[in-house]
């Protein structure tokens, strides 16, 4: 298995398609970039999806190629950790319409030669879910082990169990929504308009010039990353400390401590993001809304499936509250599927997830190894 | 694992195989043995994060909520059985709880604590004070339990609700004990119930 060239860091490939989306375009060819870990054993079975947020890719547990940071989730994927890749073959994929390898708006539209900027079709987060589901074809996978994701990651696990139930056995669902919330789209707008507000966007045709709106895309991070805070922690990080200096300059420069870690945050972003794709996922997010797909009932979305769920939140998420949770929790057992949800304690807000959180690792250890016992 | 008398008696006459909701499960303990002994598919539904997380860590289906609103969420005759043990009197609507169980669970066990037991009598009786005894270790101000029950109290409650009693168990320092002076005998009580309709 081992020497597959499917398998493995950094690899990618092109599906022929057509993948129909849902605002009805159809789509073709698809690329996907991924990264596997662990070995797929005979017949298949162990292998667990992993997808990620917004602005997250493959590298879930390998150096990020732009960053040379750790993957994003190397503290919970890798031999031994919670997501055992000594016991799991793990998959992730950077999801469409993003931008480190998969077809997005930065990616060459085989039909003009050009990028596809804003000629991209607009995506779904099923439309996701479809792309990921042609991956395993191609990968050899017909059913999974399990499906994982925070955030927008979590949003794809729904969509993966109401859209392909039969091949789904596990979904584990941590600090994410069944839809987008009025706030949630009104931050998003926030951000796609200072980036359109930036005259280097061009319409979205910056790719040429090579000069993206790097500095619309900076404050919609900047926007962004409050929400993924706490305000307790934001507190207790800067509170109202100065930055470098022992008094208030009276003028704009970033006094502040918080001030300059969020320009920090905005700069270290545009290196590794595209503009286009922070549209593109963004408006998928927004116009994410499980129960709008099956009839206005959540749960009709999980009446075909016959997986198990665990679904986690935190306690200072405001990005995506409890609330939101608890209401995929009862649509579940309306539906009679065998879930789990616990709300867990940090004080990191949305970006919980992503952090040392020994309830968490046992809550998701726990939960994937009992699909063993089946 | 030993379980807890009561629940011991509960796991005795679960039938194999059985779907059961364990209401206030902690740390899920009567589920992990009725699944693991019993084959029973087993669902539970617990206040305290903690204990939610120790259980869904053994790979137990647990959802964190609150037994006195979540209920209504359980489609009717979703179950087997609807387990309620020691939570009954720390419930704000005991009798809305009991028709929940009966409405999800095709029958339902509940366990208390005996608030007529002759040592909580004679507590009240003769020191005057609110009793704290083994089963009722905290102090009038701290307990969670604040719907004391009696077993006359509860046998009084679901012949009102024309509610069936299946069976009966009575249990005095983690014995069994007979049914005929229960209420002033007993510590604690198991009933299984099943409703009339």
């Amino acid at each position: 298995m081992s020497d597959d060239p499917r398998f493995g860091l950094r690899r990618s490939v092109t599906l022929p398609g057509p993948l129909r989306l849902d605002g009805g375009v159809l789509f073709s060819p698809v690329d996907i970039a991924y990264e596997t870990y662990g070995t797929l054993n005979s017949d298949a079975s162990n292998a667990i999806l992993v997808c990620h947020a917004l602005t997250g890719d493959q590298h879930l547990a390998s150096e990020h190629p732009v960053t040379g940071k750790p993957g994003w989730w190397a503290r919970m994927v890798g031999p031994g950790k919670p997501i055992d890749t000594n016991r799991w073959f793990v998959v992730c994929s950077n999801v469409l319409g993003s931008c480190l390898g998969s077809s997005g708006p930065a990616t060459i539209n085989p039909a003009t030669g050009q990028p596809w900027g804003m000629h991209f079709p607009v995506i779904t987060i099923r439309d996701m879910v479809r792309a990921q589901a042609m991956l395993l074809d191609h990968l050899g996978i017909d059913r999974l082990f399990a499906v994982v994701g925070g955030s927008m990651g979590g949003m794809q696990a729904l969509s993966w169990a109401a859209t392909f139930p039969e091949r789904v056995r596990a979904a584990v669902v941590i600090a994410s929504a069944a839809r987008h919330s009025a706030q949630n789209i009104a931050f998003h707008e926030v951000g796609r308009q200072a980036i359109m507000a930036d005259p280097k966007w061009r319409g979205g045709a910056y790719y040429e010039a090579q000069d993206p709106p790097a500095a619309g895309l900076a404050v919609a991070r900047m926007a962004a990353h409050i929400t993924y805070l706490s305000e307790a922690g934001l507190t207790a990080k800067f509170g109202r400390k100065l930055q470098g200096r022992e008094a208030k300059t009276f003028g704009f420069d970033a006094d502040f401590q918080v001030e300059s870690y969020l320009r920090h945050q905005g700069l270290a972003f545009v290196d590794r993001f595209d503009a286009n794709s922070y549209l593109y996922i963004t408006r998928a997010l927004d116009y994410f809304d499980l129960a709008e797909e099956h009839g206005g009932l959540l749960a009709n979305a999980f009446r075909s499936s016959q997986a198990r769920f665990c679904v986690v939140s935190f306690d200072t998420d405001w990005l995506y509250p409890t609330a939101e949770s608890r209401s995929i929790a009862h649509a579940l057992n309306a539906a009679g599927a065998p879930a789990s949800f616990v709300e867990l304690s940090s004080p990191f807000g949305h970006d919980a997830f992503l952090l040392e959180s020994p309830e968490l690792d046992r809550v998701i250890g726990g939960f994937l190894a009992a699909g063993e016992r089946q | 694992m030993t379980l807890r008398p009561d629940l011991a008696i509960i796991a005795a006459h679960v039938n194999r195989g059985a779907r059961i909701l364990d209401v206030g499960c902690g740390d899920g303990a009567l589920m992990a043995a009725l699944r693991d002994q019993q084959g029973c598919d087993a669902r539970g539904l617990e206040l305290d994060p903690v204990n939610v997380a120790a259980a869904v860590g053994q790979g137990l289906s647990v959802i964190q909520g609150d037994a006195d609103t979540d209920l209504a969420d359980y489609p009717d005759d979703s179950f087997d059985y609807a387990i309620l043990s020691q939570t009954l009197q720390t419930t704000r609507r005991p009798d809305w709880v009991l028709e929940q169980l009966l409405r999800i669970g095709r029958h339902a066990f509940v366990s208390f604590p005996n608030f007529a037991h002759w040592r909580v009598r004679a507590s009240l009786l003769f020191g005057g004070r609110m009793p704290v005894t083994r089963l009722l270790p905290i102090a009038w101000y701290a307990t969670p339990n604040i719907h004391h029950v009696t077993i006359d109290d509860f046998r009084a409650l679901v012949k009102e609700r024309g509610i069936a009693i299946e069976g009966a168990w009575f249990l005095s320092g983690d014995q069994q004990t007979g049914s005929g002076m229960a209420n002033l005998l007993a510590e604690h009580a198991v009933f299984l119930l099943k409703a009339d309709r």
